[in-house]
Formats: structure tokens, sequence, C-alpha cells
């Protein structure tokens, strides 16, 4: 059986989706700011997708711009925000441990090359933050608060709402990232006080190499990308219609859906979750749980057992996972979300994601709980941490 | 990042060779810490006649090159005399696994200082010169 249980890594673009993108390569290739008539058809094309971004997150089409990457789009806000703001000079951002390193790298870039000081917001051991602390942290010369509307690691749904009216009644622009948030929930920029927000089209069952950014109206940041005057003068560079097209399409499919796909996700994610705790000993659910819990995040921490062992031997049995445990990765540091969730190293390093979507089936959760727990075990029976931990457990 | 590894680290992965305990060891050594996300125990069992290593069994946490370094480094000095176990060094681990990522290479040098401090554990119980280790920087 092949199950792929990593939909927050990326999804795959959707056949409807690519229908769509298809004419937009070969056939109506024009370059959207040239004059003939001929590139009109790629302009509307992108106007459209922009209208069906737009209308998902209850903003004006005017405020909707497409970069290169949900990653891009977060470099844009934050040194387009400090570098202008620093001129004025304010230099103070304020976001998370739990950011994702889109976020926490450019941060350190900005206070490494611009003079940025920056505040790390501890989270508590769900991974909530407080707006008590977002209240405490801001200074006089506060230019940015910029939190996570969901976390990818361990699906924890910040207070995003509370933090926005916050910011907006201090006067400060709000910036979330909600890469993984718009894939699932419902995200009105306008109700809840956003003045900024990031997102991918990859994970939403769009292509790769299309992400947008939502600046309202009144938001005026530093370019990011310069050149040409493309996307109103605020992000050049020629633009990508095909991946706009097909951005807007899978944004417009996963609006219509969201509701019922919210409900199958959670009740298979429960599932999933009570099954892990029933079937293995020592099992820690990393994370929140209920409606503040991304409906498709699974996360276990195994004392005894390394993360990148589990994925090695769950990939054996055809089952795609991923860990925030770094050893699977260039570096070698347990997740510093985890850790911020106040985990032991070890038990940072024995973390394992299942994140559920719409290639998941009723018959794969079952097969998972077939599978993981022989998985767990055997590797807990060649592990000393495992020994010492079940000699103090009994004694 | 997926992380190439070969064939036979995969195998003694999948596969490895000598897990366990040997409650009445001879020699007991532990490397690493749970910090770093990797500990390896390994117990052996001299013959008192021969000096040779008769068994030896491991117990790893650890990633998948931890484990298969530990696998493999038990194979390498199962039969030899702990005189001659003294010598396998990390490389040749490493070597005999067709190469790990050189990210992953502290996995075998874990190895090699685990046995080590089992056969020094080994050697003061039988009253042997216990040598100095070298502790690598990883």
């Amino acid at each position: 059986m092949f199950v792929y249980m990593d939909h927050t890594a990326t999804t795959p673009t959707s056949p409807e989706v690519l229908k769509a993108m298809m004419p937009y390569f070969s056939e109506n290739f024009g370059n959207p700011s040239s004059v003939y008539s001929f590139s009109r058809k790629s302009r509307a094309a992108i106007e459209k997708a922009r209208g069906q971004v737009a209308k998902a997150l209850n903003a004006d089409e005017g405020e909707i711009f497409f970069t290169g990457s949900g990653t891009e789009a977060d470099n844009w806000v934050l040194k387009g925000t400090l570098e202008k703001a620093m001129k004025a000079g304010k230099n103070h951002l304020i976001t998370t441990q739990i950011e994702h390193h889109a976020i926490l790298h450019t941060a350190e870039y900005l206070k490494k090359y611009h003079g940025a000081s920056v505040t790390y917001l501890p989270v508590n051991s769900e991974g909530f933050v407080s707006v008590e602390d977002v209240r405490n942290a801001i200074t006089d010369k506060t230019a940015l608060v910029s939190i996570m509307f969901a976390n990818n690691e361990v699906g924890t749904i910040e207070p995003v709402a509370e933090i926005g009216a916050l910011c907006r009644e201090k006067k400060i622009p709000f910036h979330t990232d909600a890469v993984q948030a718009a894939a699932h929930l419902d995200i009105d920029v306008k109700a809840m006080n956003i003045d900024m927000l990031s997102m991918s089209a990859h994970k939403m069952y769009g292509p790769k190499g299309v992400g947008a950014l939502y600046l309202r109206k009144g938001i005026n940041i530093e370019n990011f990308i310069h050149g040409g005057a493309q996307e109103k003068r605020h992000r050049a560079s020629t633009e990508n219609i095909a991946g706009i097209v097909g951005f807007g399409e899978a944004m417009e499919i996963l609006k219509s859906r969201l509701d019922d796909d919210k409900k199958i996700n959670s009740a298979r994610r429960d599932r999933l979750i009570a099954g892990i705790l029933e079937k293995i000993p020592h099992a820690k659910l990393n994370g929140a749980r209920g409606d503040k819990r991304l409906p498709n995040n699974i996360n276990f921490s195994f004392i005894g057992v390394e993360g990148e062992t589990l994925l090695l031997d769950l990939d054996a049995k055809g089952i795609c996972a991923s860990t925030g445990s770094a050893c699977s990765s260039e570096s070698l540091d347990p997740s510093h979300v985890l850790l911020a969730l106040g985990l032991k190293h070890e038990m940072a390093h024995g973390s394992l994601r299942f994140t559920i979507g719409r290639l998941t089936t009723d018959e794969q959760i079952d097969y998972v709980l077939e599978v993981l727990p022989e998985i767990v075990s055997r590797r807990r029976a060649m592990s000393p941490l495992w020994e010492d931990f079940i000699k103090t457990v009994r004694s | 990042m997926a992380l190439d590894y070969s064939q036979k680290v995969m195998d003694h992965f999948i596969n490895p060779r000598n897990v366990g305990e040997i409650p009445d060891a001879d020699g007991v050594g532990e490397a690493g810490n749970p910090k770093c996300g990797d500990i390896m125990k390994i117990y052996l069992k001299v013959n008192p006649e021969t000096k040779v290593i008769d068994d030896v069994k491991f117990k790893t946490f650890g990633c998948a090159s931890a484990i298969a370094s530990s696998s493999m480094a038990t194979e390498m000095i199962k039969g030899r005399t702990v005189e001659d176990a003294w010598n396998l060094t990390n490389s040749a681990v490493a070597e005999a696994l067709d190469g790990l990522p050189p990210i992953k290479m502290h996995c075998s040098v874990l190895a090699e200082e685990a046995i080590h401090t089992a056969l020094n554990d080994y050697r003061a119980k039988n009253g042997m010169e216990v040598i100095p280790m070298e502790h690598h920087e990883d």
C-alpha cells in the first residue's frame, strides 16, 4: 500500500487545477505586460486568479500580490517593513520561537545586517502564544508583529484574531504566515484585523513555485524584488501565469469544500491520535487537541526512539511521513518548535508527524495503526534510552 | 532533505546484527548522550584464555546510521582479540558500510568510542592497563 501522509510538506496539483493551467504554457503564452491584444488573455487570467484568491480571504483584489513562494512573501514582509520603518527610527520586530525558518532566518538576517531588534515570544506546552505576551512586548520602537496562523509541525492554531485586534488598537502592522492555515481554515482578513498574510499554492493542491502576499490597502512596505512594473510596481519579474492561474483555481476549489474537508480530516485525525495512544504505550501527542489544532495534523514523540529511524521503517512499509527531528535534514539539531514547547532533547529527536489530506483514506488510517506499533516496539527494544526509561517507570 | 544511505547502511539498519544485551558481560561501554540524539551501549563477552571477543551485543538510540554503525562495528570486532579490537577505527566502520553521509560520520566515531569504552572496562576489570581515549569533538 502506498500511503502519503505528508500533506503539510506538499500536496499534488489537482487534475482540475492542472487542466486550468495547461493553456497558459504553450497556447496563451503572451507576456501580460505587452500591449497587443494577444497578451490580454494572460493579463485577464492573472486578474481572474487574483479575484479568486481575494474572495477566499475576504480581501479586495488590489490587496493580493503574487510571489514566487510563501517564503518570498515572508521575506518581503519582514525586510520590506523593517527597512522602511528603520528610516523612521523603528527597528523592533515581534515574532515567536515557533515560526517557520522563512521568518526566523529572515529575522536573524535583519538583526545581523540592519540592526533590527527581535523579540521571540515563547509558547506554552501546547504551542500557544499568549496575547498578553504580545501586548507586553510592544514598545514605541515596534515596527511589526509577525505571528504564524498555525504551526506547521504541531498544528497549533494561534489566537490570530485577538492579536490582530490588539495590533490594530496599537496601530502596529500585523503579519501572519498562513502558509499552512490557508489550506484548512476559514480566513477573513477584515474580521481578523490582519494587515499582511503569506500563503503558498502547493500546500493547497496548487502548483509549486507560486505564493501570494495579502497587503492591506494603506500598508506601505518597501519592495523586495526590484525591476519591472509587474504587480502594480510592487513585485517585479514576468508573471508565472500558469502558476498564478493554478493558485486561483486551487483556492476556489479549496474554499468550496473547506467545511467538508475539515469534518473528514478532523475525524480521521482524531481516530489516528486515539489509536496511537491506545496501541503504543508512552506515546506523547505534541500540540493541542480539538479545534485549536489543524484538522490534518498528527504529531507524536515516542520516548526511546529517534524520529528518522521511524521514517525509514515506515518508508519500507510504503508510508510517507515526516519528522521535526532534524536528523532527517541537513542540520542535526532537534526541532526548534518541539524544544519551544518544552520537550526534552531526546523527545524532540523522537518526533513523528503525519499530515493527512485528500489522498488519505480510512483504510490508510487502519494500515498505519496496524504497522506503527510494531515498528515503535521493535526500535524501542534496541534502545538503551527505552531500557533506562522502563526501569524508572517500573521502580 | 532525504539522506542517501548506501545499501549496506540500509541493510544493517533494517536488519541490525548483534542487537541485545549480555547480562554477565566482561566489558560494558557507552558513548554519546541523548541531547545529541545518539547513545550507543556495547556489551562484550571475552574468552578468558584466548582474550578473543566471543560475543558482542549492542543497544543504540539514534538515527539509521547510528544503528548501522553499531551493527557493523560489532560484526567487525567479533572474533578478534581485545588488543586487536582496539585498532578498529571509525573510518574502517564507515568504509565497511560503503560510506556515510558527511553529516553522519559522527555515528561511526560514536561506535569507535563505545567499543573503546567497553574494552577499557574489560581491561580495568582484568588488571590490564587502561588505554587513554581520544575524545572526538563532533
